[in-house]
Formats: structure tokens, sequence, C-alpha cells
């Protein structure tokens, strides 16, 4: 009964999560942009604007800037669960990527560095007066929920272990469209249980970020507007303005 | 407010820090309202001219069109992350401490409707994600805050995601103008401009009167005939400058500066009566359609008189638009001589001058000043200059240091990409929100006292008409004249000397020589 309602919420978040995510960026793609606004100084070739993005989601460049305790706390945790997720290739892999086994043990830190960084946004969150200031409730629930999803599953590793290979095979079985028997550990069903939720609200939260940044005009445009005309196509609709001027007489 | 500078020449001194947060207070600013427009105004401009009885559906409706149809509006309301690096960024803050002058607080006036009506989670749990209803408490907030943003972009630097509060202050204007709630300012200018061609309502019989004066000022000055042309049919250079240029201080100065070039480089040029003016309030309220015709003057006076090239004066938004929109808004220029930019900015033109070996400069002509540069927002974030990236810094700079043997920086966070607003851009330049304005320019003051306290720095050189006005206004309340700004292209005119020009020193040596 668990193991077939845990199934049957992986599926839906999944669709949920490709569906929405997907649907919403193709929206941003097809919205118009009327105006070139690259805040300058910007690149001037498309080429160079590769490179700003580059250094935007790798390093969080414009961040670092502005901001050098956020930054910490945001790449702690940011880079933290990269580290973290592409070790849970292992779980959904009969035949385990080399990759995937070297970066196991820096996988175990990376858990530890991104409880760090999610508990310094949470206490900047809760104790920075300006921060406070624009906070809502989505936003303390949604560090919970990822300290929640980093919290248990560092418990499973560190004290209290799960039966991995009876987890390894649950999972390779919804790959295959197969439900086998889910481990009934509470600490467990709490993991993907907040995982599942993440999937879920992905597409209509602020996680939209993500995808987000790559449609961010004021980064990703070519600064080129002398050389090369930019024209949306309902600014190229509207009626034509008249030629000429109207009445050329001083006075 | 102020703090010990220990490491100040001198001895320990006591400076303010132009970066220094304030404590948050509630409502600071609350009270702050830009006076309302005249229907007759919002009717020139295509909005209706007193609030609609329908206006919360037509404002909701209007908010759903901004989303569909700009792309910036839809992914900045959808991805900001409340991480707070803006918060500190914006000179209104700094200058106030209302909280809903910090950037992503002043987009959440918006975003907050927004979610209600346009997302899942609005919709269906406001009281999680902030969303709340369009009233008209909510409508009054947004006039009184979004007239509390100069649309410089300096929250925009200082996003992850560039996400630009500028962009969400000018939807939000351009919401209230769709219901009849517009802002006095900024809509009875650009009402007067398609009345008279430019924002002070000058005709051209005036126009070329002033011109005149200036042309004698000039040749009293040099000694020689330079001309301020008006409407010449098949001048080289058409020159579009803000309005301002023709009746204020210290603008007039950076006009005799460019004609001084022009005259130097022996191109023929001519402004139009058509169009004079640089400025397009049209970006501030938001309108594209309006922002279009305010443009299109330029094209028109372009063809009209046959010009091959056009070239923008001193000023910030100005060059905005000439920079990075007027291609878009009048565009395309296929009738200019395509070996030029089109449009050119006149410090590119003095700056190619200056390159070309065209300008005999004695730089000891401004030795009583003691310069530092203020980037203007506009050109600075949201224009460029020159070949290469960053011209928009470098070329002023090259143009001062070319032409004064003074010249200090002020504080690296305060300049270039990282510029203060004057305190007065954005359609703000009116005294009914003066108070606001001193407030706004107490970051850049700082700066500024900073570099007095050590460097001696005694003038500011600006290439914007509104930081112009702006500084001569609120440099008084900070400890300096009126006239310790100055247009970059006033520094020019001092230390040029132009072919034939008698000067001081030719004096001097005819009186020594038996
Ligand atoms: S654009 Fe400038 S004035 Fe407006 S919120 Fe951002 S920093 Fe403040
Ligand atoms: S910096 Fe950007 S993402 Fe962060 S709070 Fe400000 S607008 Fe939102």
């Amino acid at each position: 009964m668990v193991s077939t309602v845990y199934a049957v919420l992986f599926y839906i978040a999944t669709l949920v999560l490709v569906v929405g995510v997907v649907m919403r960026v193709i929206n941003y793609a097809r919205t118009p942009v009327p105006l070139k606004i690259v805040v300058s100084p910007a690149p001037r070739t498309r080429k160079g604007v590769w490179f700003r993005m580059f250094r935007e989601v790798t390093l969080f460049e414009s961040l670092f800037k502005s901001n050098k305790w956020i930054w910490l706390f945001g790449y702690l945790f940011h880079f933290g669960m990269l580290l973290v997720l592409l070790r849970h290739f292992r779980y959904f892999q009969r035949d385990v990527w080399g990759w995937v086994e070297i970066i196991q043990p820096f996988g175990i830190y990376a858990g530890f560095a991104m409880v760090a960084g999610l508990a310094g946004l949470l206490f900047r969150r809760i104790f920075q007066q300006r921060i406070r200031y624009i906070s809502d409730p989505s936003d303390y629930l949604m560090l919970l929920l990822f300290l929640g999803i980093a919290g248990s599953g560092l418990m499973m590793k560190f004290v209290n272990h799960v039966d991995i290979i009876a987890v390894k095979a649950f999972m390779l079985g919804l790959m295959r469209f197969q439900i086998g028997e889910m481990p009934r550990d509470p600490i467990l069903m709490i993991h993907l249980g907040s995982v599942v939720s993440l999937m879920l609200i992905f597409p209509i939260s602020k996680l939209m970020h993500a995808p987000g940044v790559f449609f961010s005009p004021s980064r990703t445009q070519v600064d080129n507007a002398r050389e090369k005309r930019h024209i949306s196509k309902w600014a190229a609709e509207l009626p034509d303005l008249p030629e000429g001027i109207p009445e050329k007489k001083e006075g | 407010m102020a703090s010990l500078d220990m490491d100040a020449k001198g001895g320990p001194k006591f400076v303010g820090d132009p970066l220094k947060i304030p404590q948050i207070e509630c409502g600071a600013m609350a009270d702050s309202k830009t006076f309302a427009a005249y229907p007759v105004h919002n009717e020139d401009l295509g909005f209706p001219g007193e609030l609609l009885d329908n206006w919360k559906e037509v404002a909701i409706a209007k908010i759903g069109e901004l989303a569909d149809k700009n792309r910036a509006f839809k992914v900045y309301l959808d991805a900001c992350v409340k991480c707070g690096a803006c918060t500190d960024k914006c000179h209104y803050f700094l200058g106030t401490g209302d909280p809903k002058n910090m950037p992503v607080a002043r987009q959440d006036l918006l975003r907050s409707v927004y979610r209600r009506y346009y997302t899942f989670a609005g919709k269906y749990f406001p009281w999680l994600v902030g969303a709340r209803d369009m009233t008209r408490e909510v409508l009054d907030e947004w006039y009184t805050y979004y007239h509390q943003c100069s649309q410089c972009r300096r929250c925009s630097v200082a996003c992850p995601y560039g996400i630009d509060t500028a962009e969400i202050s000018m939807a939000a204007r351009d919401i209230l103008d769709s219901v009849g709630v517009g802002q006095k300012y900024c809509n009875e200018i650009i009402a007067k401009l398609k009345k008279t061609g430019n924002n002070l309502g000058l005709n051209p019989k005036a126009l070329r009167a002033t011109l005149e004066d200036l042309e004698e000022d000039l040749e009293e000055e040099t000694g020689i005939a330079v001309k301020l042309p008006l409407d010449v049919q098949g001048a080289d250079i058409l020159l579009i400058t803000p309005s301002a240029d023709f009746f204020a201080e210290p603008h007039i100065e950076g006009l005799l500066g460019y004609a001084k070039v022009f005259h130097a480089s022996g191109v023929s040029w001519t402004i139009s009566s058509y169009a004079s003016e640089a400025a397009n309030f049209g970006m501030f309220i938001g309108s594209y359609e309006n922002m279009r015709e305010v443009s299109w003057r330029i094209r028109q006076a372009a063809k009209d008189l046959g010009v091959k090239r056009i070239v923008f004066g001193e000023c910030g938004h100005a060059w905005r638009v000439g920079y990075s929109f007027l291609n878009t808004l009048a565009g395309p220029f296929d009738f200019l001589d395509q070996n030029y930019p089109i449009p050119q900015h006149i410090m590119e033109f003095t700056s190619d001058a200056i390159d070309d070996g065209l300008l005999k400069i004695d730089k000891s002509r401004n030795d009583e000043f003691v310069m530092t540069y203020h980037d203007s927002c506009n050109v600075a974030r949201g224009s460029s200059m020159g070949r290469k990236q960053g011209g928009q810094f470098d070329l002023p700079r090259k143009v001062i240091k070319a032409v004064c043997n003074h010249f200090y920086e002020m504080e690296r966070d305060t300049i270039r990409e990282n510029t203060f607003c004057c305190g007065g851009g954005g359609g703000l330049l009116t005294d009914d929100l003066m108070d606001l304005r001193i407030k706004g320019a107490k970051p850049r003051m700082t700066a500024l006292q900073q570099v007095t306290e050590d460097h001696g720095v005694t003038h500011m050189a600006a290439i914007c008409a509104i930081c112009k006005t702006q500084f001569s206004k609120v440099m008084p309340k900070y400890g300096y004249e009126m006239d310790n700004v100055m247009s970059v292209h006033q520094l020019v005119a001092n230390a040029v000397i132009l072919d034939g020009q008698e000067t001081e020193a030719d004096v001097a040596t005819a009186e020594d020589t038996p």
C-alpha cells in the first residue's frame, strides 16, 4: 500500500515537474521582448553573452559582487545540492557509472555544505531586518522543505541506516514501471515525501528562477542595438505613424 | 551618520559612508505624493482623463496584457527568490529608510497583485505567497512608491537574475496611466513636446532668438563667429539635445562646448526646431506608444533636413533611448550615413576629434577646478559608447582628462556600473518631490564629500540634463554651491582654443614683446 502510494506520487510529481516547467519555459520563450534592455556594461556579441551567463550560473558572479554573505550561503547550498543530486544517480542505475562512483565521498560532504548553506540563509531570513521584511511564509517554508530533505538524507546515512539496497531496487523498478517494495522506514518516507512535494511545487513557485535566469532580457540580450535593429512582433504590427513634418512655420 | 576615517590625509577626519544602510523606518515616505496630471494631459497621451469607474478590472487586465507583451515583466515577477541582495542598493532606501523603497519590496507592491490574479499559488493560497487583492489602497500605494523610483537600475546590477525594478516601475506607471491616474510632471511634459517639439514648450521663434544670443556670447568670448545653426537644410549632422541645454545652467555651457567642437572639427551641423528635444519621457511612464511617437519626430527631422548623421547631446535617459531604443522605435535609419554609429553621442564625437588632433587644447584653463565625474545612471547601465564594452565609462573620463589637469574618482562602489542616481531621474525632477530628491541624493553627495575631504575636489562633472538640474538644486543642501556641478562639454569649452582665437596668453606675450 505505502509502496503504491509513493510510486503513484512519484509518477504524478515527475509529470507535473516536467510538463509544468516545459510549459512555463515555452511560455517565456514565446513572450516577446519589445526593447533592448540589457543592463550595461554588457557583451557586444552572442558569444560574450554565453560567457556572461556561464559565469552567472557557475560562479553567481553578480551575487558575489553585491552581497558576500548571501553569495556564500547560496553557493554552499546550490553546489552542495548539485553534488548530492549527482551522487544520487547511483540509485537509478543498475551499473553505476565510474564518475558517479568517484564523487560518492564528496557527495556526502556536500550534504553538510548544503545544510550549512540553508541554515545560513534561514538565519539571515529570520534575523536580518531587511530580509525578514520581504519574506512571505512560503519563503521560510521553502527553506524548511530543503532542510527537511537534506536533514533526513543525512540521517539515513549517519544515524539511522536504511536498507539502501531495497531502496535502489524500488527506484529501479519504478523506472521500469514495476512497483516493488519500498522499505517502511519513517525517515525514508519523510525524505521521499518532501522530494515529491518539492517536485510538485517547482513549476508554480519561485523555484522557477532556475530556468527563469536564462530568460532575463537584461542579462541575455546582446548589446548591439545600434548595429542590429531589434523589433518585436507586436511592435512591428503597430499602425504606421505619419511621415513628414506636419506644418513648418515659425511663430 | 559620519564615521572616523583614520587613513585620511592630514589626520583622521569625520566623513560619512555613502553606502551606509539605515535602520528600517516603516512608512517614512508614505506621504510623498507627486501632483496628479490634469485630465487634459492624460487624454493628450491617449489615456483616460480621470480614474475609470471600472478601474479595477482594467488594471488587472492590463497586468495580464503586459505579462503577455513583455517577457521581462513576466520573468522578473516570477523569478525573484527574495534573496535580499538588492535591498541595500537603492539610493532612495539609503536616503529615506522606508522599506518600501528597497527594490524587491517595490517590486512586491505589484508582484503581490500579479500573484493574486495570475498564479496558481496566489489564487488558492494567497496568504502563503503574500498575494493581495487589487484595491484602492493598493493603487494609491503604487502611485506613492512607483514615483519614488528613478528607474536607475542599480538594483538590477546587484540581482543574481538581473531583475530590473525599473521595468516594474515603468509597467506600474503604465497601468496607472491606463486607468486614468497620471503624474502631472511627466504627462504635462510629453503633452507639451507633442505640441512644440520640446519639453519646455519653446516655439521655433524663441528657440532661434536664444541661439542667436548664444552666438553673440560666443563671438564676444572668442572673437570668432561660432554658429549655433537652426533648421539648416543639408547639414551633415543633426544635433538632438535636451532642451535644458538652451536655457539652464550649467547645461548651456555644455551646448557652447558642442558648438566649439563642431566648429573646430569643421563639420556642418544643425539643430531642428521640430525635434528640439533629446529627452523622451515616454520611457518614464513605460508607454511604448508614447516613446515611439516622441522618437518618431527625430526620424522625421533627420529626413526633412536631409542630414547624414545624428548626434545626441549630454542627456542620460535620452541617451538610453537613443542608444538602445531609437533603432527599434524609429528605425531603420537606412537613409543616414552608415559609416557612423546611429545615433552617436557627442562624447564619441569629441573623443574622435581629440584622437584626430582636431582640437587645440589648453588644459591649464581648467586649473581652477579639481574635478570628479558622476556617471549618470542611464548612461552607465542602459547604454554604451564607442567601440568597446564599457565605453560609456571610459570616453567621458578620457575627454575630461584630456581637458583638465586635476581629476579624482569617487569611491569604487559609487561609480561606473555601481553609480548612484542623482536622486532626480525617472520623472521625479519636480518640486513636489523635493523632499525625496534631497534624501535620494544623499549617497552621491556623501561620496562627493569624501573626495572633497581627501583630495580637495571642488567640482563634479556630469553628462545628463536631469543630473545637472538636480545637483544644482540639491548641492546647496550638502554644503556646495549651485555651480559646483558642471557639464563635461563645459570643461571642453573652457580648454579648447579655436583657430584664430585670441587668448589671455597671446595678449600677455604681445605685451611682453618690446
Ligand atoms: S531602479 Fe533605482 S530607484 Fe528604482 S528601485 Fe532600483 S535602485 Fe531604486
Ligand atoms: S536581488 Fe533579485 S532575486 Fe534577490 S530579492 Fe532582489 S530582486 Fe529578488
